[in-house]
């Protein structure tokens, strides 16, 4: 099938500015679903409020947009409900972190399956540019005119210790390496957790002065390296892009499956 | 025949009661003085190869049972006040999304973590107004088990009937009083099953398109029909709109669909309203009270009656009016400031007649006080 396929043409054009980095994410995540061939059916879509949650709106799945910071648990009740469903949970960083970070490190924690992407670009942008947890100290916003003095999550650190099953990170910039982690998270049995760096120059570029789209994805280029790479030891200021934990463990609705039949025999 | 009877709990009737409507999905997070129907359903659910889950809170749960209500399930939560505080932005997303769920609340007293353990309605008020926006809700509530059981099925119909979350009101004492349950037979109490589509694959379904009715036939998540879902305005597709005529029209069905069916949602029960003088209206657990009361003065020739609301919100106003419209006294027995008081005065032709008996104090209202209330409204004095 085309990527056009996967696509409502209705509902363009879309809502995003130009340079926005979910549109690529957007595009990444539709090539990884093509190339693993899920039946369009099969697909649950499930995403919160901000920029990147409106990319539940342009894909021809079932697609349910919900509250800003609810999405893990609406999927968690519709994966429950109907566990050979596929489920795709797109979320903003402040979606994902602030108002819903008790819902993540909870869906990580029962490791029910489903891919969490966290499409960060370290500031509120639907809402005009306010800090974000993912935007870190130093940094400028709406709400930070005299420098941000919130620390940071490492999403990726925060993952693994919150218990999920499978975390990578790649950035908007490495769009080959995006579908192919979206891949391995998507076919994953598990919760799996993809954080992809993406740029809002409208808001966190135009505040830091980061200079545009293409600026923006250059610094994503020059700045990143791959999970243990020895570029890494050289220059601990990179940040890592790959996959860091893939496990097997228990499923939860693979383990609530085994309780109907405990007590369905009882 | 031989009657399948039992001595349990408000809140284990509940659980009956859901099961029997085909209850299939539960969400929750515990809270006094509900948890027992989440205990209850834990063991209970996955015998009939239903799903529990107890999440990380009340805002997960209720957004989990809307997620399970999509893929074509029969869906309820159950919580108290601190956690129906919690649940009211996702009730209202079910409202705008027209997702049928089943939303208890075993109320407690308040405001904030208030009275644990103890009885109060003070939470009417809030299942109708509680989320934000303009809107209609139901809300209903019982007085005694049976009514718990056939209150329970009923909310599940109307759930599933008009696509809409309904609030269940029970209290800290029909939630924890026991008493016999004649648990009805398979068949006793119809079931409604929610309007499916028949559009075929492949052809345009507009999920968000009501028929002449009202009623807007649903297509399950993982079925055939893929389309999007949103709390955003939106039009008969289910996409984001801000157009003027497109919203108008949407919260115009939304407020509509159950106002104008309320004569199908409004359940009541009345006791010695015939040429009832003085006619109390109550409902839940203070109607076991205000009953005791009507039955005692009847016995000594008062004409007295009770008007049991189990349909709070929409509120019947014509009932009201129509069962009000001879009597001289009209006393609301709650216990609340007045949560119910107000829509009766605005039902009555003359709210001067209209008094309040309640209580605030986290103590059950009993016949007496009920009746010493009742000596200084009928001035007879204490
Ligand atoms: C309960 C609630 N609080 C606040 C908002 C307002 N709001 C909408 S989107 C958003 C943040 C969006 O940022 P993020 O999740 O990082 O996504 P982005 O827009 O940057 O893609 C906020 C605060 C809301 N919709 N609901
Ligand atoms: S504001 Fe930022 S995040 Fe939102 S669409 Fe524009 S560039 Fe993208």
């Amino acid at each position: 099938m085309a990527i056009k396929d996967y696509i409502r043409e209705r509902f363009f054009p879309h809502m995003w500015c130009a340079g926005c980095g979910h549109g690529i994410v957007l595009n990444g995540l539709l090539r990884a679903i093509e190339q693993i061939g899920i039946s369009k059916n099969d697909i649950v879509m499930v995403s919160g409020i901000g920029c990147s949650s409106r990319i539940s709106g342009y894909v021809d799945f079932h697609t349910l947009h919900t509250l800003h910071g609810r999405a893990l648990a609406f999927a968690t009740g519709v994966k429950m409900s109907r566990p050979e469903l596929k489920l795709i949970v797109p979320m903003g960083d402040g979606d994902a972190l602030a108002i819903g970070g008790n819902h993540f490190i909870h869906a990580a924690r029962r490791n029910i399956d489903m891919t969490a992407i966290v499409m960060n670009n370290r500031i509120y942008g639907m809402t005009g540019g306010q800090y974000s947890p993912l935007s870190g100290y130093g940094t400028s916003a709406t709400t930070a005119p005299y420098s941000n003095i919130d620390h940071t999550f490492d999403v990726v650190n925060l993952s693994v210790a919150a218990g999920a099953s499978f975390v990578a990170r790649t950035t908007a910039y490495h769009v080959m390496q995006m579908i192919s982690v979206l891949k391995q998270a998507i076919l994953h049995k598990g919760f799996s957790v993809v954080e992809i760096l993406t740029q809002c120059p409208t808001y966190f570029g135009r505040k830091n002065k980061l200079g545009g789209a293409v600026e923006m994805m250059e610094y994503f280029k020059n700045n990143t390296t791959s999970v243990g790479s020895k570029a890494k030891q050289e220059n601990p200021e990179l940040i890592e892009r790959g996959v860091f934990v893939r496990k097997e463990i228990p499923e939860y609705c693979s383990e609530y499956e085994k309780i109907i039949q405990r007590a369905t025999i009882g | 025949m031989s009657q399948n009877i039992r001595f349990i709990q408000g809140n284990e009737v509940c659980v009956e009661a859901a099961l029997y409507a085909g209850l299939n999905f539960f969400a929750g997070y515990p809270i006094t003085p509900s948890t027992e129907i989440a205990e209850h359903l834990s063991l209970r659910l996955p015998q009939i190869k239903g799903r529990f889950i107890q999440m990380e809170d009340e805002i997960a749960s209720v957004c989990a049972i809307i997620g399970a209500s999509l893929t074509g399930h029969k869906v309820m939560t159950a919580t108290s006040g601190p956690g129906f505080s919690l649940m009211q932005e996702g009730l209202g997303y079910a409202i705008m999304a027209e997702i049928p769920c089943v939303i208890i609340n075993v109320q407690r007293g308040g405001p904030s973590t208030g009275l644990p353990t103890s009885v109060s309605q003070g939470d009417v008020g809030q299942a109708l107004w509680g989320t934000h926006g303009d809107h209609a809700v139901i809300a209903m509530t019982a007085s005694n088990h049976q009514d718990i059981f056939a209150m329970t099925v009923h909310a599940f119909n109307m759930a599933e009937t008009y696509r809409t979350p309904v609030i269940l009101l029970f209290d800290e004492v029909t939630g924890h009083m026991r008493e016999r349950l004649v648990i009805p037979e398979p068949g006793e109490f119809p079931l409604v099953e929610r309007l499916r589509t028949s559009v075929k694959e492949g052809v345009d379904y507009h999920p968000y398109l009501p028929r002449e009715d009202g009623r807007l036939p649903m297509s399950d998540f993982g079925g055939k029909h893929r389309y999007n879902v949103t709390g955003l305005a939106h039009d008969m597709w289910g996409f984001p709109s801000n157009n003027p005529s497109v919203v108008q029209g949407l919260l115009r069905h939304l407020v509509d669909k159950i106002n104008n069916n309320s004569h199908n949602i409004t359940r009541y029960n009345e006791y010695e309203m015939e040429d009832a003088r003085t006619v109390l209206i109550s409902y839940g657990s203070s109607a076991r009270s205000a009953l005791h009361v009507v039955k005692n003065r009847r016995a000594r020739g008062e004409r007295i009656g009770l008007l049991e609301l189990q349909t709070l919100w929409p509120f019947p106003f014509g009932l009201v009016r129509q069962k009000c419209a001879d009597a001289k006294y009209i006393v609301v027995v709650e216990m609340n400031m007045g949560q119910i008081l107000q829509p009766v005065r605005m039902a009555v032709d003359n709210p001067e007649r209209v008094y309040l008996a309640n209580r605030i104090d986290g103590v059950f209202i009993t016949p007496t006080d009920i009746k010493n209330i009742l000596r200084i409204i009928q001035g007879r004095g204490m």
